[in-house]
């Protein structure tokens, strides 16, 4: 299992091959966390400038000029398409994961370096290709981040779907290629280079929210590569897998025969499994940080592992659920209904298990620990609307309108992202050797925790009043209008939150040069990553192969010299 | 910080539950026979749920404060968990989701599983970018033919929907821009989408029904009160998707009638 440290234990010294085309896991985890930083930014500024919109439809911006209705919707297309593969499935796996992965399983690198470095750098090419939808002749794509057919595959349907379509296509297609590579690599390396002792119930939840993403995205970007590829020839080459008769503006299409539905099975049999993709790193960080933090072993390890395992084999499962409005047979959605409402079962547990482990705890309140406890609150948030959309019955009156958008917002939006802030805050000391600003995380940390809800949990209201989605404007329909004092509000949120995650970057790029430095090990914790330097060398461990002994969470144990026994510690006979 | 946290969540989640309590945005009233399941079925939900997110959330915060760490806190209960506990809320959670899930299934079959009776009202429901078209098939029950070679959808009207006038069962077919409906009687509505998906969606109405190329969806209704209700485009179909709205009128037999017979003298 140990493979030899030596591979490759010497550290390139060339500018280009240590910090850009590195083949270092870390250096890697670290590209993947920037660009991920960098697409945040920019889906969020969009966000705002949807924000704005919606309150204020004629304003005329600087830089963007006036945001007219298709404006508006090319906003969305990218917010969604940037945030959900650039942010949420970039920064906790292709950031964290690839970091920490290999530190906290013992071993000095990916089994795969250079597939490692090709599927970073693919990665930055797919967002170099969305990003250049803006910049093409009719602008970026309308058709939402979902991309329904007929509407994606047609130019004449409206702005944007000539080249900048083809672009946001190609763009998720190099993406799946990314990802692909990635997963196979995550895979490999848990399975193959783990060090001696780590067994499979000895490593860190972390590690396995990693690795059972890593088969979903094995499992499910492969079938949205397909799609694409598909609608590609759609929209270039004249099949019709996608697309019936159609009459647009009046004009005959040139297809025939093809099933718009045929797309939303195959986007939905990935865009499921997505969200958790999204979603399990946070909860594996979350898990770390609440165990770490209130100094007491995780509840339940073994029932969050099978928890976590349930969540992605169920998320198989259940993509029919955003399908219940859409002519598929109303029989099937029984069973996509029943099937979905099991996976709420595994949620469940982990919640329950949180709570136990904070349970007669001696909580700790750093930064990640307060995110940690974020998480848990917007997964709860987040996670209790899912009852109601899963009951088609329900999804008559609440599909597509703003209750959706709430929903998913919290549990794999913002949860998500607590769990990348935790993380961040937990691990940057390690990463780059200084401590952040823990007054100015806690100050972000409220106005955050705050914030998001104030933006999010109106949407709800919105959504149960009928409010529909990616509406440009408010003002065409009666019932609407009346909803304008929700928007308004939520608008108002959305400024001052995203004014105060300037607090955050300003506080990480500060601490990276000038905070204080950070000792190997600053939070008492158990794992490998807290054994070795800060930040650590090339090889992980400095030429020691790092033999483990006991679990990852042995915290309080009785009778111990100190309230925590690292994994390292000779063994507590207690553990696992 | 434990402090703070205990106010800051228990205050997120008291105001939060405030307005779903107090109802000041809510489900429109509504005016369909199904109005009464689904809104029940909502009610049931919201009641499970709100009582599971009170408990959660309130027990986070209180745990953030009662067991923050201090000089005086007594060691922690070193321990791995609880399998007892696991499986008691596994099946728990289990009972509660599965049961939710078969008490709305019965509702969704209701609404779904069946065909509309044979007394129905017959409405075609055409969408394209970005408006509704109505099709009521006239005394002979019967809709004409359309072509898509007939569409042509800046002239409105028949022309939009493509009818052949030629077709003798196209001769009584009435197109029109706005939904007038009987009260009282059950509603069998066609849905037909031209060019891109859109769905059809009339809170009052507790309706929803995405329109796709390429498929004929029949689907079921029975509006059970006088009034003028708002149809809203719930499906994303492009730059005027926001402006895709319509009316349904729902009036008494009288005046349908009496509206379906004017609508028939215009063409002749």
């Amino acid at each position: 299992m140990a493979t030899s440290v030596t591979v490759h234990a010497h550290a390139p010294q060339g500018f280009i091959r240590k910090y850009i085309f590195s083949l270092d896991h870390k250096v890697i985890g670290i590209q993947y966390f920037f660009l991920a930083l960098t697409a945040v930014w920019v889906g969020m500024f969009l966000s705002l400038l949807m924000r704005i919109h919606l309150l204020w439809p004629g304003v005329s911006l600087p830089l963007v000029g006036e945001i007219k209705p298709e404006t508006y919707l090319s906003l969305l297309t990218m917010h969604g398409t940037i945030m959900v593969f650039f942010v949420l499935t970039t920064a906790p796996q292709g950031g964290f994961g690839n970091y920490f992965l290999p530190i906290q399983i013992g071993a000095p690198d990916m089994a795969f370096p250079v597939l490692n470095m090709m599927s970073f750098w693919t990665t930055f090419v797919a967002f170099v290709v969305i990003i250049a939808a803006f910049f093409v002749s009719g602008g970026a794509p309308l058709h939402g981040w979902t991309g329904y057919p007929p509407l994606s595959a047609l130019q004449s349907a409206g702005p944007g779907e000539g080249l900048g379509a083809d672009l946001w296509i190609t763009s998720i297609a190099i993406f799946c290629l990314a990802s692909l590579m990635g997963a196979l690599n995550f895979l490999t390396t848990t399975l193959d280079m783990r060090a001696k002792g780590m067994t499979m119930m000895r490593m860190p939840l972390t590690v396995w929210s990693w690795f059972i993403t890593a088969i979903l995205g094995l499992l499910a970007f492969g079938v949205l590569l397909s799609a694409g590829i598909l609608l590609l020839m759609d929209r270039n080459l004249g099949t019709s897998f996608y697309v019936p008769l159609v009459v647009v503006n009046g004009q005959i299409m040139g297809h025939k025969g093809g099933s718009p539905l045929l797309w939303q099975h195959l986007f939905w049999f990935f865009g499921h499994p997505e969200v958790y993709i999204a979603i399990l790193p946070g909860m594996g960080v979350a898990s770390q940080i609440l165990s770490t933090f209130s100094r007491k072993p995780i509840f339940g390890y073994k029932a969050m592992v099978y928890a976590m395992l349930a969540i992605g084999f169920f998320g198989f499962m259940v993509w029919g659920h955003h399908m219940f409005m859409s002519g598929m047979s109303p029989y099937s959605a029984f069973a996509f209904s029943l099937l979905t409402m099991c996976i709420g079962v595994p949620s469940a547990i982990k919640t329950f298990n949180w709570l136990g482990t904070m349970y007669k705890a001696r909580i700790r309140f750093q930064t990640p620990m307060l995110y940690a406890i974020g998480f848990v609150s917007l997964f709860v948030s987040g996670g209790l609307s899912g009852p109601f959309l899963a009951q088609p019955v329900l999804d008559i009156q609440l599909h597509d309108t703003y209750f959706v958008v709430g929903h998913f917002h919290l549990i794999m939006g913002v949860a998500a992202i607590f769990g990348m802030f935790a993380a961040t805050y937990y691990w940057v000391p390690k990463m780059f050797g200084r401590m952040m600003n823990e007054t100015w995380g806690r100050i972000h940390f409220f106005l955050t925790l705050a914030g998001t809800y104030a933006i999010f949990m109106p949407m709800h209201y919105l959504g149960i009043a009928g409010g529909t989605r990616r509406y440009s404007q408010y003002t065409e329909v009666a019932y609407l209008q009346k909803l304008m004092p929700l928007h308004q509000f939520m608008t108002y949120a959305a400024i001052i939150t995203i004014a105060a995650q300037f607090i955050f970057v300003i506080n990480l790029f500060w601490s990276i040069f000038k905070g204080p430095k950070a000792s190997d090990n600053p939070w008492e914790a158990t794992t490998l990553e807290w054994t070795t330097a800060t930040p650590p060398p090339h090889d992980n461990f400095g030429g020691v192969t790092p033999v483990v002994h006991n679990g990852p969470y042995e915290y309080g144990v009785p009778g111990a010299a100190r309230d925590y026994v690292m994994q390292t510690d000779p063994a507590t006979g207690t553990g696992h | 910080m434990g402090l703070a946290l205990l106010v800051v969540i228990w205050l997120i989640t008291l105001i939060s539950t405030y307005f779903f309590v107090a109802k000041t945005w809510w489900l429109p009233v509504g005016a369909s026979a199904a109005t009464g399941f689904i809104d029940g079925q909502f009610a049931l939900t919201f009641v499970l749920m709100g009582i599971v997110f009170l408990a959660a959330q309130l027990s986070l915060g209180y745990f953030a404060w009662r067991y923050r760490e201090q000089p005086s806190s007594p060691p922690v209960k070193y321990s791995h968990g609880n399998v007892n506990l696991e499986v008691v809320w596994t099946v728990l959670t289990t009972v509660l989701f599965v049961g939710l899930n078969l008490m709305g299934s019965r509702v969704w079959a209701s609404q779904r599983f069946d065909q509309a009776g044979p007394g129905a009202v017959q409405v075609e429901v055409t969408g394209m970018q970005f408006a509704w078209y109505f099709r009521y098939p006239g005394p002979d029950g019967k809709y004409g033919a359309t072509s898509v070679k007939l569409m042509d959808p800046s002239a409105g009207g028949e022309a939009a929907v493509g009818l052949n006038t030629s077709d003798p069962a196209a001769k009584d077919d009435v197109v029109t821009g706005t939904m007038f409906l009987p009260v009282d009687r059950e509603v069998d509505v066609s849905l037909r989408a031209v060019d891109v998906i859109h769905s059809f969606f009339v809170p009052n109405l507790r309706f929803k029904q995405d329109a796709v190329p390429g498929l004929n969806i029949h689907m079921h209704f029975t509006p059970t009160a006088i009034g003028e209700y708002e149809i809203a485009c719930a499906e994303l179909c492009g730059l005027g998707h926001y402006k895709m709205h319509g009316m349904v009128h729902v009036v008494s037999q009288g005046d349908f009638d009496k509206w379906l017979a004017a609508r028939e003298a215009e063409k002749q």
